[in-house]
């Protein structure tokens, strides 16, 4: 039979099933297929905090979204065009965002009498008609998986694990992906238990075979690889391009790494993907609570690392005493906070970015700590080494604010050459470093750099310069111990002025606005740039005119802030918050920013942000 | 790095004082230890810049000021951390951490066991005085049951730590104790504590004479002293009370007691072994102290044994991880599958 293919320029697939249904795994599989393709892409994970929740329910369902194209996409996309259900949990979850019209590819062997009234259908939704106006596709997907199995010395319990891949297979034939790189990831996965990666092989090649063969499905779809700029691209989610930024920062700045930190969603990967690159010279150490783990990396700056500690929102409000440490030493350290929905233990899964404050504030004391936010998952890596620029340029903690959406969702990255990476490279202070009125050198631990305002570095095993540093307040100059007022009011405002001056360091804030008459400004930072900039492109698709600007550095802004915040007639400031960048701005410039704030764990919708900003400028 | 061979001219205990005014209340068990540590430092053969001392918050913490060598006087309770990340970072240098006893095991409790069972390389001294010293006289984790202070007028309803015990429970391989006032000893044990490899803990009994004055009194007045300190010698029988009138033998409760040593024989004298692999005699001695008076308080080494340290671990993991030659950044980047866009 000779099956129809029809083109499209963009498709976005939802696998649901439940937590132990494997859709994580089979969603990256077809997320790589789709890179190999050469589509551009962006990923939404989504999983209960359980790591098993009880089978079946709502509260155990797993999804992954999926959004490819053929041409550059912002978001992991709106309302699914295909839901893969797994069982009468998955379709319930998830039916909602499914458009009229849309395809639901449902495995009817778990849609059982028991299964049903688990989730609290009273009959069938396979039988009742509430599927009609969707173009529903029954595989029984377990029994079919079982079937293409029997031959192998596998349980059934076995056997049935694998129906992931042939769902898998099944959708890599409805959208032409080749399934060559799953076969090579499984190979490796199973190398030890041959009996298993055959049977996965079996079914997805089942799966494939599926498609075509029957009836069910009789069309085909296409959508070309899209066109990105020249380079060489690999698929990867925040939370690895953060890591590998890590290790970059330290080949640039001629700095061994030293991680400290404690395990935490969704940060942990970073201190997985660190522990496992000590052939970089990265030392990792999973400390026994948060405190240690910035005290370690306090401590190993102080030795001359780059220290760095990772964590979630609760991490850093037990880090928050040492974080102050960490600005009264004037000693580099990067502390990556990948957020998530709060407060208190709040959504350990979900995306949220409500630690603004937290960073910006959240310090006894007078405590200035510069902020910078990723914008994307590949703008992970840049941010990474942004931060660890100011962290040993300036001598000073530096917060990384990244989330659950970026660290889990993943993007093409087009893979920097050695030649557009900075040279960091950091020298120690090892001799004298100030003139006397009567003329000798000598070594002043709080002397400052004339242009950064920052203090010398010198670490231990350094002849001749011992001192003594400490949280209690320090001498300008001298570092003694001081309690003198004045001296106190200097060092405060020297403090602050350091970090006020790294703006000076920094790239204006840009403006994208091509008609250059908009009088309404998206101000957006961290993981939103991708929905606004697909809802400012629908809005102005419409003949909207708008104008976006996404801030990278929260602390301090870029020095232009002001000057274009000023110039238009209405800020919208979009947030995954009450509200938090929208108080800086108001407060610091007396614009009166308008705020469009969701705290769903999820991120925003650009069609729901498409209508904010079509409002606004109506209103304008 | 600079190299360890060194030939400059060894430098003296005067060298390793600060300008820096001492500000502890005059009498303080404080000044003695600082003496006893500066007097000591050159001893240890290793070049000043080559040292760091690194604190926590209280009346000892300001210690680091006061010793001309690197220095960081932290925040309450977290030394022991910064000290790990240090000495894990830079095996060469020689790591040196004070705390008290609020420090060190309420508010850094936490910290001060994982140090200990890890054996990471540093040298912890913990000033003990059993009271809050810089918030002006409330319990600490180390007072005396029923202890009357500001905070406590009707006496403290907890029971307290006994250090040691704590350490040995937390696979401590170096467990001392000595006292403030006592130089000899205290030279003693910190150069034995110096030598070890991995953490090393050594308890120093210290007098604050403002808020909980004549704690050790018991143990430094002549009349009284033989009866309550327990001097432990490795190899030897260990006897206290004047002319070893009294020693220490095996209990019958599966610990260890005290008896009149005319009264047993000689064989069932305890024999001190701070090098035996289980931890158990260890433990019973430090049981032997009645921590409400003070008597019978065993001081000296009570364990050192072999083990290998965090940080040798660590370097082992390092050195095995790089022994392809060094990684090219690009490839790292790059991973498995990439595409090329012309
Ligand atoms: S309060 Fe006590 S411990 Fe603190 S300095 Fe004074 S005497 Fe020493």
């Amino acid at each position: 039979m000779t099956k129809k293919t029809v083109q499209r320029d963009r498709v976005i697939i939802r696998f649901a099933g439940d937590s132990g249904d494997g859709m994580q795994l089979t969603g990256d599989q077809f997320t790589a297929q789709t890179a190999d393709f050469g589509n551009d892409l962006s990923t939404l994970p989504d999983f209960p905090a359980e790591i098993r929740a009880p089978a079946g329910t709502i509260l155990g369902v797993s999804a992954f979204q999926l959004h490819f194209a053929d041409h550059d996409i912002m978001t992991p996309g709106d309302h699914p065009d295909v839901l893969i259900a797994m069982n009468p949990a998955a379709l319930k979850a998830n039916l909602a965002d499914v458009p009229r019209g849309g395809d639901l590819i449902i495995n009817t062997d778990e849609f059982t009498k028991r299964n049903l009234a688990k989730v609290g259908y009273e009959a069938s939704p396979l039988e009742d008609g509430s599927l009609d106006s969707y173009n529903v596709h029954p595989v029984a997907l377990t029994s079919q998986t079982v079937a293409s199995l029997r031959d192998y010395d596998i349980t059934k319990k076995q056997a049935e694990r694998a129906k992931n891949m042939f769902a898998l297979g099944l959708l890599s034939w409805l959208y032409g992906r080749s399934i060559d790189g799953t076969i090579r990831f499984l190979e490796q996965k199973f190398a030890h238990r041959p009996e298993v990666l055959a049977a996965n092989l079996t079914a997805l090649k089942a799966g494939w075979n599926y498609g075509e063969t029957t009836e069910d499905f009789s069309v085909r779809y296409e959508v070309k690889p899209a066109r990105l700029a020249p380079g060489t691209y690999r698929n990867i989610n925040g939370n690895l391009a953060l890591a590998y930024g890590i290790v970059a920062a330290g080949q640039l700045t001629k700095l061994p790494v030293y991680l400290g930190s404690y395990p935490i969603t969704p940060a942990s990967d970073l201190l997985h993907e660190l522990s496992r690159r000590k052939d970089f010279g990265v030392r990792t150490f999973q400390a026994e609570d948060e405190i240690a783990a910035i005290g370690a990396a306090i401590g190993a700056s102080y030795g001359g690392s780059l220290g760095v500690t990772t964590t979630s929102g609760p991490g850093v409000a037990l880090k928050s005493e040492a974080i102050g440490l960490a600005v009264a030493l004037e000693l580099p350290l990067i502390i990556v906070d990948v957020q998530r929905g709060g407060p208190s233990t709040g959504l350990p899964t979900k995306t949220e970015q409500a630690d603004l404050l937290q960073a910006m504030f959240g310090r006894n004391g007078e405590a200035p700590v510069p902020i910078v936010a990723p914008r994307s998952p590949s703008d992970c890596f840049d941010i990474a080494v942004e931060a660890a620029r100011i962290a040993t340029v300036y001598r000073t903690p530096v917060f990384v604010l990244s989330d659950g959406y970026l660290g889990n969702g993943s993007e093409p990255w087009r893979i920097p050459g050695p030649e557009e990476l900075p040279d960091l490279t950091v020298s120690f202070c090892t001799g004298p470093n100030w003139e006397s009125p009567d003329g000798t050198r000598e070594f002043m631990p709080f002397a400052r750099d004339p242009q950064t305002l920052a203090r010398p570095w010198t670490v231990p095993g350094t002849p001749g310069l011992e001192h003594r540093i400490g949280g209690i307040e320090k001498a300008d100059i001298t570092g003694h111990i001081s309690y003198d007022p004045d001296n106190h009011d200097r060092m405060v405002r020297l403090r602050q002025a350091k970090i006020d001056g790294i703006a000076e360091s920094l790239d204006p804030l840009m403006v994208d606005d091509p008609s250059g008459e908009a009088e309404v400004l998206v101000l957006g930072w961290g993981s939103t740039y991708g929905p606004i900039g697909a809802a400012v492109r629908r809005a102005r698709r419409d003949g909207i005119r708008v104008a976006q600007a996404h801030l990278r550095h929260l602390n301090p802004f870029p020095t232009n802030t002001g000057q274009v915040v000023k110039s238009y007639r209405r800020v919208l400031i979009p947030e995954m918050n009450l509200g938090q960048l929208a108080l800086l701005i108001r407060s610091r410039f007396l614009v009166d920013a308008i705020g469009y704030n969701q705290v769903r764990g999820m991120p925003f919708k650009a069609a729901e942000l498409e209508q904010v900003i079509k409002d606004v400028v109506a209103n304008a | 790095m600079p190299e360890s061979a060194d030939t400059r001219p060894r430098v003296t205990a005067k060298q390793f004082k600060t300008s820096q005014e001492v500000r502890w209340c005059p009498g303080c068990g404080d000044y003695s230890i600082l003496a006893t540590v500066q007097a000591f430092l050159p001893e240890l053969g290793v070049p000043r810049e080559n040292i760091v001392f690194v604190s926590g918050i209280g009346c000892s913490s300001r210690f680091p000021y006061y010793v001309n060598t690197y220095g960081m006087h932290s925040i309450h309770g977290r030394a022991a951390t910064i000290a790990t990340g240090l000495a894990t970072s830079r095996p060469d240098l020689s790591v040196w951490v004070v705390m008290g006893d609020g420090d060190a095991l309420s508010i850094g409790g936490n910290h001060l066991i994982h140090a200990l069972r890890r054996n990471v390389n540093i040298k912890i001294l913990l000033f003990n005085n059993r009271i809050y010293g810089l918030t002006k006289g409330q319990y600490s984790p180390t007072s005396e049951l029923g202890k009357i202070t500001k905070s406590t007028p009707m006496g403290s309803l907890d029971y307290p730590f006994n250090a040691l015990s704590v350490a040995l429970g937390a696979e401590a391989t170096f467990v001392a104790r000595s006292i403030d006032s006592d130089r000899k000893h205290l030279t003693e044990v910190l150069r034995a504590a110096s030598r070890h490899r991995g953490t090393a803990l050594v308890e120093i009994y210290q007098n604050c004479n403002i808020f909980n004055d004549g704690a050790f009194d018991l143990l430094k007045n002549p009349e009284t002293r033989d009866d309550s300190v327990i001097p432990l010698h490795q190899g030897e029988p260990v006897l206290f009370g004047k002319d070893g009138s009294r020693c220490v033998v095996r209990g019958t409760k599966g610990g260890l007691g005290v008896a009149d040593t005319a009264s047993v024989n000689p064989e069932d004298i305890l024999v001190h072994d701070a090098h035996a692999e289980d931890s158990s005699w260890a433990f019973g001695l430090t049981r032997l102290a009645d921590l409400q008076t003070m008597r019978k308080s065993p001081i000296g080494i009570f364990r050192d044994v072999e083990r290998p340290s965090y940080d040798e671990l660590m370097a082992e993991q390092m050195e095995q991880a790089q022994s392809g030659g060094p990684p090219e950044l690009q490839q790292l980047l790059q991973g498995a599958d990439t595409w090329t866009v012309e």
